[in-house]
């Protein structure tokens, strides 16, 4: 008899049921947009964080101080020690390997260039582009091109094994160089395959393949610094602390964690002979962004979970509340109050669960649909949001019904017969 | 029955005329039956609370997140072409330009030799301008007297090893220092000395050759800057600091582009279940309809007089949702930022006719339907 007046409840009030199910649909379909990607956001922004470049400096253990203003180097480059670049694979065996997005060593030198209009002092970096390398099994590509993405370059981004340099566009006007002409840098012929823009102190310079440097200075297989982007965790209070004062227990959690001071650590590890540091500008400014946008998509993401839930709740209450005729009927013909909320109770739990699957693929769609047109990459939905989403999607339903089942129960079938109630 | 009460009341309404029927009508309709109209209402004023709140952040978001933006330092660099000083004047006409709307901090270099000989840069800045400006940088002491430095955690292993004061030589002056603090960036200024501007003229006598910006505002209002700069400043080169300007305009689009997605997904959710709320409400009082029509009202009458009601449904929600909402918007940039979210008047007549529309729209629905049965059908309760 039960389940004859639940199945006769769905089959003969389709609209009624449609306006709920929709209702409870929407309100789920977007409770879990919102909750996928507030809690994929702060990957997602984190990387986008990586647009300020490297956030980890590595510099031999030994070295000199640097004598540099606006990127002039005033003092003598063969001066100093140096890392070796052998060791620059070993980046991507640390720990957090899989953090570090990229790296790039730098060598500056102290050339004279020659141009057809005259010739003058100048810096030239020797960097990677994007080189190909290997460490053990994995293959990646490293670079300036990723840890310093808002160098524009006018022409061709060099090949890293070529002789072909990058110009810097202040340098590249002064000496009236163009995409594609030759420069002659300490006597020897080198093709200009683009004009670099950075808004820093490489528009003065000269970037080119690293073993150009090296062939400069006279010292192969030398690296000055190496620059490194990482995803980091914001730093607290025990990312501050000092490793040496830790106990074995603090030291492996803390190591283990993907503080920037725990990755500066291993990258000391990892390089022989090395000092490295975190570049604070950029590293220190990521957590406060980043727990910035996270709180504010928790945030709106609550506002949209409450009103996702009153809406569902105005929805329940409305529909039951159009049904009190039929309470009365019920009630006249020996129904109990509690055999009739459990018919509504049932009926909302039924809807619910319809309501809340349906939400939930919808919802996962419009998570897959917002990450893919924002930030071109999948966004993750955890398994376990299905239980957690539906279990929610029922309980609101409850709720909402719950005041409205409770004055449908109290009406006097008489009056709600009459149409009076 | 014949109370005077009841006798004047029903001289009021003998001598009352339409118009003050049909309101009576519409204030009776929520006065006689306040649950019904309850629930509606409820939806109403959660959707307009919650699209308020949304539009109001989408706005002021994005001058709350710039201010974030501005910890990471100048977006702007004046130098000096080819390295050469600015005139004196530079830095006034600079925060001229400025006018409150960001921060400018002059820097100074020299290239210095210590007591053995080794070469040092020593810049000269204004301490008190640096702390606002360059919020990353660590150290432990500030320096406060001209003859104070703040030292780079590296130069300091060159000049004071042990922190005891040093000499610094710049074209035969030499100038006693002593070290008030350590300075750690992890950047170039590890491996310089800093000094207050006035002791650092005072020995080298060379002006400022540097001042970074910050510049508080959009792009355009950045670019606009960097113009009005280059005109009054003709000797130095002005350019925004790449690195700084693309990474925020990249993170604050992003963020920008998914708080909207969430606001159109949020309201458009809202909108939709009041409109399935409303829907069944205006069904629900069919009764009333086919009473109306059966005392003879016309269907212009009936359906204005619905429209009305979901009119004044639509109003009374949104204004209430509007204060609502404002409510949740200072309450996340409370929260959140440290900081209170600006209500924007802008944003209630959006609200308001929204409101309107939605529920106008979710009362034509079922008139239509409800105008094709037959009054004594649906009095019979069928």
């Amino acid at each position: 008899m039960f389940a004859r007046l639940l199945y006769e409840s769905f089959r003969r009030q389709k609209r009624r049921k449609l306006l709920a199910g929709i209702a409870i649909t929407l309100g789920v379909a977007v409770a879990t947009a919102m909750i996928a990607v507030a809690t994929d956001i702060g990957d997602k922004i984190n990387k986008e964080l990586r647009t300020y470049g490297a956030n980890l400096l590595v510099t031999p253990q030994e070295d000199t101080l640097d004598v540099e203003i606006g990127g002039v180097n005033l003092k003598p480059p063969s001066d100093g020690s140096f890392l070796n670049e052998t060791d620059l694979p070993k980046i991507k065996g640390t720990f957090w390997r899989h953090n570090i997005l990229a790296f790039s060593p730098m060598l500056p030198a102290s050339v004279s260039v020659m141009s057809a209009s005259g010739s003058r002092d100048a810096t030239l970096v020797g960097t990677y582009f994007a080189k190909k390398l290997t460490f053990g099994k994995d293959d990646f590509s490293t670079g300036v091109r990723t840890t310093h993405p808002w160098w524009k370059v006018q022409g061709d981004w060099p090949a890293d094994n070529s002789m072909d340099v990058l110009v810097g566009e202040h340098l590249a006007a002064k000496l009236s160089l163009t995409q594609g002409s030759s420069l002659t840098i300490d006597g020897q012929d080198h093709r200009i395959a683009g004009i670099v823009s950075t808004g820093g102190v490489e528009d003065d310079q000269i970037v080119a393949p690293l073993p150009v440097a090296q062939n400069i200075l006279g010292k192969p297989g030398a690296v000055r610094r190496i620059y490194v982007s990482a995803l980091t965790k914001p730093e607290d209070a025990l990312a501050r602390r000092d490793p040496k004062t830790m106990n074995a227990e603090l030291f492996d959690r803390w190591y283990c964690s993907p503080y920037v001071e725990s990755i500066a650590y291993q990258l000391q590890e990892a390089i022989p002979h090395s000092h490295a540091e975190q570049i604070r500008q950029v590293a220190q400014n990521e957590g406060t962004v980043l727990s910035r946008i996270k709180g504010l998509m928790l945030l709106v993401t609550l506002a949209a979970l409450f009103a996702s839930a009153l809406a569902v709740s105005a929805a329940m209450a409305t529909t039951i509340f159009e049904r009190r005729r039929e309470v009365g009927l019920m009630k006249a013909l020996g129904a109990g109050d509690f055999a009739v909320a459990a018919l509504f109770f049932a009926e909302s739990t039924l809807l619910a669960l319809f309501a809340g699957v349906t939400g939930f693929f919808a919802g996962s769609f419009l998570a897959h649909r917002i990450g893919r047109s924002i930030f071109d990459s999948q966004i993750t939905i955890q398994p376990v949001l299905f239980p957690v989403i539906l279990a929610i999607a029922i309980m609101v339903t409850f709720a909402g019904s719950a005041a409205a089942i409770r004055r449908a129960v109290q009406f006097d079938p008489v009056y709600a017969l009459r149409g009076d109630a | 029955m014949n109370s005077p009460a009841h006798s004047s009341v029903a001289d009021r309404r003998a001598h009352s005329d339409h118009t003050s029927m049909f309101l009576r009508m519409l204030i009776r309709a929520a006065v006689v039956r306040p649950s019904r109209a309850a629930s509606a209402l409820l939806a109403m004023v959660v959707a307009a609370a919650v699209a308020t709140a949304m539009m109001n952040l989408y706005v002021d978001v994005q001058a709350k997140l710039r201010k974030e933006f501005r910890s990471y330092g100048a977006n702007v660099v004046v130098v000096g072409k080819d390295g050469a000083s600015l005139p004196t004047d530079a830095l006034a006409k600079t925060e001229s330009v400025l006018g409150g709307r960001g921060m400018a901090v002059p820097f100074a270099y020299v290239v210095a030799r210590t007591s053995n000989g080794q070469s040092i840069v020593v810049a000269g800045t204004d301490f008190a301008r640096v702390q606002k400006l360059d919020r990353w940088w660590s150290a432990n002491v500030w320096p406060d007297s001209p003859n104070q430095a703040l030292v780079g955690m590296r130069a300091m292993q060159v000049v004071s090893p042990a922190g005891q004061p040093f000499d610094l030589t710049f074209q035969n002056h030499t100038v006693h220092l002593e070290p008030a603090g350590t300075l750690q960036t992890g950047a170039a200024e590890d491996s310089r000395v800093y000094l207050p501007m006035a002791g650092f003229l005072a020995w080298t006598g060379v002006q400022p050759s540097t001042i970074e910006v910050a510049v508080n505002g959009s792009s355009n209002e950045m670019s606009a800057t960097i113009q009005q700069l280059t005109n009054i400043l003709p000797a130095a080169d002005v350019h925004p600091i790449r690195q700084i300007v693309e990474g925020e305009t990249r993170v604050l689009g992003k963020t920008r582009s998914t708080l909207y997605a969430a606001a159109v997904l949020i309201v458009l959710t809202a909108a939709l279940c009041v409109l399935a709320t409303l829907t069944g409400w205006v069904f629900d009082r069919g009764r009333d309809f086919a009473i109306m029509k059966a005392l003879g009202a016309s269907e212009r009458l009936v359906g204005g007089f619905f429209a009305a009601e979901a009119a004044a449904l639509g109003a009374v929600g949104a204004v209430l949702g509007f204060v609502l909402g404002i409510g949740i918007a200072a309450w996340i940039g409370r929260v959140n930022f440290n900081a209170t979210v600006v209500p924007r008047l802008s944003v209630l007549p959006v609200v308001f006719a929204g409101s309107i529309c939605v529920a106008l729209l979710a009362a034509i629905v079922p008139m239509s339907l409800l105008r094709r049965v037959q009054p004594a059908i649906i009095l019979k309760g069928e």
